[in-house]
């Protein structure tokens, strides 16, 4: 039977992922960071992976360690293979006794890592199976080295690869719908989630992910203040409308059976969205009418498919 | 009892894995290596060793999952050759940096470029300033009874880096030779169980590994780094004469085949020592003085040694596995007369290139070698300005 | 012994470092106090305040603590002054007010 979600219990919780981190004032990433591996019930152990990016330089500037628990990072492609390093040296270990502890491997990359140049490294440790969840918070771009686009950018945001100009509205493709792709790799959890209402969707579906046996992937939408361009307080309401829109649906894939979590009562139209981003600016100019248009169309495109995948429709 | 054998290099670093019973093992299968993989998951089929074996999908995963079992606390292996090596470049240096000893069983092969599978030194060669330590075998039995002395360095308090083994990819990996395959309990004992001092799953101790590090930090780190290396020399030997009280063989950073009164000597790496002593026998015969210097040991690369025992000879020639590009020769040239100079050792000296990409080179090849080494110490230069033995045109 | 990182500083000789970077204890970030950053600072009213917790999540950098259930006070050593607490709190109970 399902515990019943006990909102102030969490949050007597320690952290795991502790302050004097560098991250920008109002980023997203490190409130993904903390809320995951608080669904950690307190007392297990877990090792923390962490593919290169704003958060590892940002969390592991030696000699400061923002992680209650053991961490590891090498490099930027390989999260994913290297956590299934950590994962089989458990597995060896204790199958030598060499230890007793229980352990829960958890790894975080941002888009650029897990969408990008990781995805084969992450397309790997899914497919073996190795007990382990990959999060990605997905900032929709390579916000470290300076808001380049990446296969995670929605189409038509300004990014210093895919700027703005008189002939160019911004990214021209459209965004790579990873946790589809993660979960035709038929591993047994799958999950979207951001920072919604209390965050019980959040909670939930790590605890989920941390939980359940085998591989599990996490793709918690996590906004990137200065990549975006929006001011830091408004993180809750672009979250809540990105929502809305159905822009970032909430749904996750248990055993290839997949849910849909939320179904807004009116979907908002998409400009709802766009129009708190300075990255979208572009597209209220006169005469761009089209391009929101366009969107709007992929956004709902999307939705239908969802709400058939999901049994909604 | 040790026993007398006759195997394939390959199957002889099968055979020592066997007595070592690694923790883990990520791997990914090329030529020529991809044998030492398969032995290995049909030896775990047959429960013949309890390693984990993990299939990765890339070299690049194969070190990187390496690193992060390594890091986890457990003895860790895996094999690899040409393209493959060059795909795990990036992460070569981070494992040597962060400190993880894992070792790796190279079965040298030229890198691509044309697309060759063949024994050549390029991928190894290419990954001498990675920080990792390198040993190159001549023989199936050196190669064996090099990976069996592999963690005893590698995991030495005082060093604590990576680790290659490296044999000659079909020459010494598929050729099949005599060999003397030592007893299980003694290996055993010799080997020992691996007890690091910290590990990401050590009770009580969380550990963090991989840092940023900022200028102010980062050059400290890599002179700590290289010092691991530079004590790593007398961790070989000392490694070396304990394994030769356990099995009789002996091993230094080189091997020095007729060199003391020798006044033409070859330096070279691998297999093609084999030849080049064949060449020295008949030309001994002929009362000839002329030896080699077998670079077992080339990181840490013994300047000072090599320097020391070549310093009453007339003349070297040495001969090069990998191309350098820089039109200077290749990597070991570079080294070996870096070290004549800095030792103040003036004898003459040639920089050769020979086998790429698998081209075979004959004895008369290399007795010929001798005889120009002869030539240029008698102050007449024969060699090419650019000398590529074997080569058409 | 491994040194302590309160003890690693930009003076620390190489032979003093720890191997490979590591570091040996957890959390050692606190240790660096990016309060400094701030430029404006929450300031909670506690009249208003009626412990709910919601702002507790929405803090990028774990400053605002829970004791007992309730709200104990905001960490300022580390506080950026991001201000999506102020934005998160249903109540109006904190406002952001110039400075640091």
């Amino acid at each position: 039977m399902e515990k019943k979600f006990d909102f102030r219990e969490m949050q007597a919780r320690e952290d795991r992922f502790v302050p004097g981190h560098r991250m920008c004032a109002g980023c997203g990433g490190p409130i993904a960071v903390r809320n995951v591996l608080k669904a950690l019930h307190p007392g297990d152990k877990a090792v923390i992976g962490n593919a290169t990016g704003c958060l590892e330089v940002s969390s592991f500037t030696y000699p400061y360690t923002s992680y209650t628990d053991s961490y590891i990072h090498t490099a930027f492609e390989n999260a994913g293979s290297t956590m299934s390093g950590v994962e089989t040296a458990y597995k060896a270990l204790k199958k030598k006794g060499k230890i007793t502890d229980e352990y829960k491997f958890i790894t975080f990359g941002g888009d650029g890592g897990t969408y990008d140049i990781g995805l084969q490294s992450l397309s790997g440790a899914m497919e073996r199976g190795h007990d382990m969840v990959y999060v990605c918070y997905d900032n929709g771009a390579y916000m470290n080295t300076g808001i380049q686009r990446s296969s995670a950018t929605p189409m038509y945001a300004d990014t210093t690869t895919t700027p703005v100009g008189s002939q160019s509205n911004g990214k021209p493709q459209t965004r790579k719908d990873l946790a589809a792709v993660m979960a035709a790799h038929n591993i047994p959890y799958v999950a979207q989630t951001t920072f919604i209402g209390n965050m019980k969707d959040l909670y939930d579906k790590s605890e989920k992910a941390i939980y359940t046996s085998g591989p599990a992937f996490l793709n918690i939408m996590a906004p990137c203040p200065r990549g975006w361009r929006y001011d830091a307080p408004e993180i809750i309401d672009i979250c809540k409308l990105a929502v809305e829109t159905c822009y970032w649906p909430l749904f996750e894939v248990i055993d290839g059976k997949w849910i849909l979590n939320y179904k807004p009562e009116k979907k908002l139209p998409l400009e709802e969205f766009l129009k708190t981003q300075g990255r979208f600016k572009h597209l209220f100019k006169p005469g761009n009418e089209y391009l929101i248009e366009a969107f709007q169309a992929e956004v709902d495109r999307r939705w239908d498919e969802l709400l058939v995948r999901c049994g909604e429709k | 009892m040790a026993k007398k054998e006759r195997m394939s290099g390959n199957e002889a670093v099968a055979y020592g894995i066997k007595q070592v019973n690694p923790d883990v093992m990520p791997a990914f299968p090329i030529t020529p290596s991809t044998e030492i993989p398969q032995f290995v998951s049909t030896m775990i089929a047959n429960g013949e060793i309890d390693t984990e074996f993990i299939p990765v999908e890339s070299e690049h995963s194969s070190m990187s999952a390496a690193m992060g079992s390594e890091a986890a606390g457990a003895r860790t292996l895996t094999a690899t050759s040409s393209a493959g090596l060059a795909f795990m470049w990036e992460v070569l240096y981070v494992a040597a940096s962060s400190r993880l000893p894992i070792c790796m069983t190279v079965v040298n092969r030229a890198l691509t470029g044309p697309l060759n599978i063949n024994a050549d030194h390029s991928d190894s060669m290419g990954a001498r300033d990675s920080g990792w330590l390198q040993i190159y075998a001549e023989t199936n039995q050196e190669v064996y009874d090099n990976f069996l002395q592999a963690y005893r360095i590698a995991e030495h308090p005082d060093v604590r880096l990576p680790i290659m083994i490296c044999q000659d990819g079909f020459i010494t990996s598929h050729a099949v030779q005599n060999i003397t395959l030592w007893d299980d309990e003694p290996i055993k004992q010799f080997v020992g169980e691996y007890n690091p001092e910290h590990y990401l799953l050590k009770h009580n101790e969380p550990m963090a590994v991989g840092p940023y590090a900022v200028s102010n930090y980062c050059m400290e780190a890599k002179r700590a780094q290289a010092e691991g290396m530079i004590k790593a020399k007398q961790v070989i030997l000392d490694v070396a004469k304990e394994f030769e009280e356990v099995t009789g063989q002996k091993y230094g950073l080189f091997e020095a085949y007729d060199l003391e009164d020798a006044d033409y000597v070859m330096v070279a790496i691998g297999s093609i020592c084999g030849g080049i002593k064949d060449a020295i026998d008949e030309l001994r015969e002929q009362g000839m003085k002329v030896g080699l210097l077998k670079i077992r040991v080339y990181r840490p690369f013994p300047a000072q040694e090599i320097a020391d025992a070549l310093r009453n000879c007339k003349a070297v020639a040495i001969l090069d596995r990998a191309e350098g590009y820089s039109t200077q020769g290749g990597p070991l040239g570079a080294d070996v007369r870096a070290a004549l100079c800095k030792y103040k050792v003036y004898a003459e000296n040639v920089n050769i290139l020979y086998g790429l990409s698998g081209r075979d080179t004959k004895v008369e090849e290399l007795v010929e070698v001798y005889h120009q080494l002869e030539q240029l110490a008698n102050g007449e230069n024969p060699f090419d300005e650019y000398p590529y033995l074997g080569l058409r045109g | 012994m491994a040194l302590q990182a309160k003890d690693i500083n930009e003076q620390t000789k190489w032979q003093d470092l720890t191997e490979g970077l590591q570091i040996y204890e957890p959390a050692t970030s606190r240790l660096f106090e990016t309060g400094e950053w701030r430029t404006q600072r929450p300031v909670v009213d506690y009249d208003k305040c009626i412990h709910c917790l919601l702002c507790v999540p929405y803090c990028p950098d774990s400053c605002i603590t829970v004791k007992d259930n309730k709200k104990n006070g905001l960490d300022y050593d580390h506080c950026k002054g991001c201000g999506i607490c102020a934005a998160a709190c249903p109540f109006g109970a904190i406002t952001m007010v110039e400075g640091n």
